[in-house]
């Protein structure tokens, strides 16, 4: 099988990542869309290490997974302190940075 | 003996800064300290006199160099006096007048409860004019000139209460700057053009200097005589000055200060004869002022402001006779000694009357005075009779030879310059004899003042008499003395040289028309205000009447010109700033502050935004990179 079909559902499961992030209001479906993200790229990463018949880019994705790893368990309880606070997941509500 | 000279400063120096310092306790013996400085400085004065009439008449210059004052490279500046026949005869006149007129002040300023800080500025006064007539450079003499400036103001004002004070003495500072603009100019000039300030090397250059930049000297040096003699075009200070006390009108606005300026152009003869054309600027304005003054003497019935008048009238005098170049040297600084003694004694008079009439300056509300204050009405008659040139007198052998220097000037200039001197004769005849008439003789025309108080004319205490006294007799005696013989001549000659001239009408033709002269003005005054009784109230009077009581129309003049010009210049300014300078300025910061206005917004505060722009960005930066790739 051709590995750049890879690369296509890498780039369609970004976008549909991108798209999650920039639309939904609540913050777990927002989180998942960023590890949709996160996969997407690793995907990519493993494809093209495939391609390149080397294994730097296998090395990466590793390094993402470890990353979304902690990202995880930081972003998890953010969105819990949130909630607790706010009484909503809405990322909308947390816009105290304006003036 | 030459070290005596900075003692001449040093003791009203030492005087003022004790009494201005010194604080309340020195309340009750302030004027004994003052009046006791100023005569420690005229004894010193007679002292070095004394010595100097011990040299040959060619050596008679002492010189004393106290210290460097600013040594540069290429500029030096020294605190060193120079005392020579010319510098002798001032600091003589300052202190001699100077201490009577601190004597006066004791009685006049009696009751003033500020009579302590009065004698420590009279003492400042004395201390800046002497610094000024025996500086032996133009640097040193712009200090004294600038001093003399400042106790002027401070003295004009010193009723500062009274807002009518307060005005004058600024009015006097700022129009004198005018005039010491010119001499800081001047001086500036005299650098550039000499490497020095210093009189000696100077005056003693002239002849290697072109006569373009000599002439700007001299122009430069007569607006500053301009503005501290009160010269026409910047003589308006004057009769507002009368605000002052009475002795600082005796003392600074007719004896000394004002007489500055004839100082300078005499100190500076060498220029002004290497420069035709500055002399003749200084002819036109002395002959220009002397009618002025006379005029302006002749309508007002404030005694003081008809003296003052007289004063810009006589100091036109002196500086026609100064612009005559050698001929008329000699008898500028004449008529300025004699008119220092007849003029102070006028206006020691003149307080007096007023001391006794509850401070009334009308004129028309004295009248018949003289059964009042026989002593004040004797010693005022003689200095009335000086001034007015009665033969024998002070005034009738100083003016007879300014009118006689006039004439032999020579050709056209000489016969108009001679008779505008002639014609001021009479006039001065004129308005001097209506002060007379209006203040000693006639009816009694007083009322009671604002407050209801009848005044009770009485003659003054004798510590105001006896300066008065002593005044006359120099009125009477002094010009015969100077004039027999031509001592004052001899005297003078070595340092402003003397130069017979060639008169085209003998001596005793012009004393011959002076006396007609003063004879006609006299008697037409006697005619208006000796024959028939005066009004209380001023009647309208003629056009000339009316404008000579508005000073001839000299504060108008400056108000149209100067004061409005100013304003439309500031106003237009003021546009220009607020349209042009302001409106680039306050128009960068709107568009500044719109555009953040504008980019805030972007600061939301919702995270997806913060997410488009990322996302947005890192398009922009692959597509660029694609892009660039590309190409």
């Amino acid at each position: 099988m051709n590995p750049v079909n890879y690369l296509y559902l890498a780039a369609l499961l970004f976008t549909i990542g991108a798209s999650g992030v920039l639309v939904r209001r609540n913050a777990i479906v927002v989180f998942m869309c960023v590890e949709l993200m996160l996969n997407a790229c690793n995907l990519a990463l493993v494809t093209f290490s495939r391609m390149h018949g080397n294994l730097d880019g296998q090395i990466v994705a590793f390094f993402t997974m470890v990353v979304a790893a902690a990202e995880v368990v930081v972003g998890l309880a953010i969105i819990v302190s949130l909630f607790r606070s706010r009484h909503s997941a809405s990322v909308d509500d947390a816009s105290l940075m304006k003036l | 003996m030459e070290n005596l000279i900075a003692l001449l400063v040093a003791a009203p120096l030492l005087g003022a800064a004790v009494l201005l310092c010194g604080g309340r306790r020195l309340d009750r013996a302030g004027h004994w300290i003052g009046t006791l400085l100023a005569a420690a400085s005229f004894v010193v004065g007679v002292v070095l006199f004394s010595a100097m009439l011990g040299y040959e008449a060619e050596a008679r210059t002492m010189r004393q160099h106290l210290f460097s004052w600013i040594p540069v490279e290429g500029f030096q500046a020294d605190i060193a006096f120079q005392l020579d026949q010319l510098s002798m005869t001032f600091v003589l006149l300052i202190t001699g007048v100077g201490t009577l007129i601190h004597i006066y002040s004791i009685g006049y300023m009696e009751h003033d409860e500020r009579r302590r800080r009065f004698f420590g500025y009279l003492n400042l006064f004395l201390a800046a004019m002497l610094l000024l007539v025996i500086a032996d450079n133009y640097l040193l003499l712009y200090v004294g000139w600038e001093g003399v400036g400042l106790a002027s103001y401070l003295l004009i004002g010193f009723w500062q209460h009274k807002p009518s004070a307060a005005t004058a003495a600024k009015k006097a500072f700022l129009v004198n700057r005018v005039g010491d603009m010119g001499l800081s100019v001047a001086i500036m000039l005299m650098f550039t053009t000499f490497g020095t300030f210093a009189f000696g090397p100077v005056l003693s250059a002239t002849g290697e200097t072109s006569e373009g930049k000599l002439t700007a000297i001299g122009l430069m040096l007569l607006l500053a005589a301009c503005g501290k003699s009160a010269q026409v075009p910047l003589q308006s200070w004057l009769g507002d000055a009368m605000e002052g006390p009475t002795p600082v009108s005796a003392l600074i606005h007719a004896a000394t200060m004002v007489t500055a300026g004839v100082y300078l152009i005499v100190r500076s003869g060498a220029i002004f004869d290497a420069a035709p054309d500055a002399q003749l600027a200084v002819v036109v304005v002395g002959a220009v002022t002397l009618l002025f003054g006379a005029i302006v003497g002749c309508a007002k019935d404030d005694i003081k402001k008809a003296l003052a008048g007289s004063t810009m009238s006589q100091i036109g005098y002196m500086i026609l006779a100064a612009g005559l170049g050698p001929i008329g040297y000699v008898f500028a600084i004449m008529h300025l000694v004699t008119h220092g003694f007849f003029k102070a004694g006028l206006f020691l008079g003149a307080g007096s009357v007023m001391h006794g009439m509850n401070d009334e300056v009308d004129m028309r509300k004295y009248g018949g005075l003289r059964k009042y204050m026989p002593v004040t009405f004797v010693t005022f008659g003689l200095g009335y009779l000086a001034i007015i040139g009665f033969p024998g007198l002070s005034g009738f052998f100083s003016k007879d030879k300014i009118i006689e220097a006039a004439f032999a000037k020579g050709g056209t200039e000489g016969w108009i310059l001679g008779s505008v001197a002639l014609l001021g004769a009479g006039i001065t005849a004129f308005y001097m004899t209506r002060v007379m008439l209006m203040t000693f003789f006639g009816e009694k025309r007083w009322q009671p003042d604002a407050e209801g108080r009848e005044p009770h004319p009485h003659e003054s205490p004798k510590s105001m008499t006896i300066p008065m006294i002593v005044l006359a007799f120099g009125s009477v005696f002094a010009g015969g003395f100077f004039a027999i013989g031509d001592r004052f001549t001899h005297w003078l000659e070595p340092v402003t040289r003397y130069d017979h001239g060639h008169a085209p009408v003998s001596a005793a033709t012009v004393t011959g028309a002076t006396m007609v002269v003063l004879l006609a003005g006299a008697a037409l005054a006697w005619a208006m205000y000796g024959r028939r009784p005066i009004p209380v109230v001023a009647p309208r009077g003629s056009l000339l009447t009316r404008a000579a009581r508005r000073d001839l129309l000299q504060d108008d003049f400056n108000h149209v010109v100067l004061v409005r010009g100013g304003e439309h210049l500031t106003r237009s300014l003021v546009y220009v700033d607020h349209s042009l300078v302001d409106g680039v300025v306050n128009g960068t910061a709107a568009s500044f502050g719109g555009l953040s206005g504008r980019l805030r917004k972007l600061q939301n505060g919702y995270a997806r935004t913060y997410a488009v722009s990322m996302f947005g960005g890192t398009a922009v930066l692959i597509a660029a990179t694609l892009l660039m790739r590309a190409v």
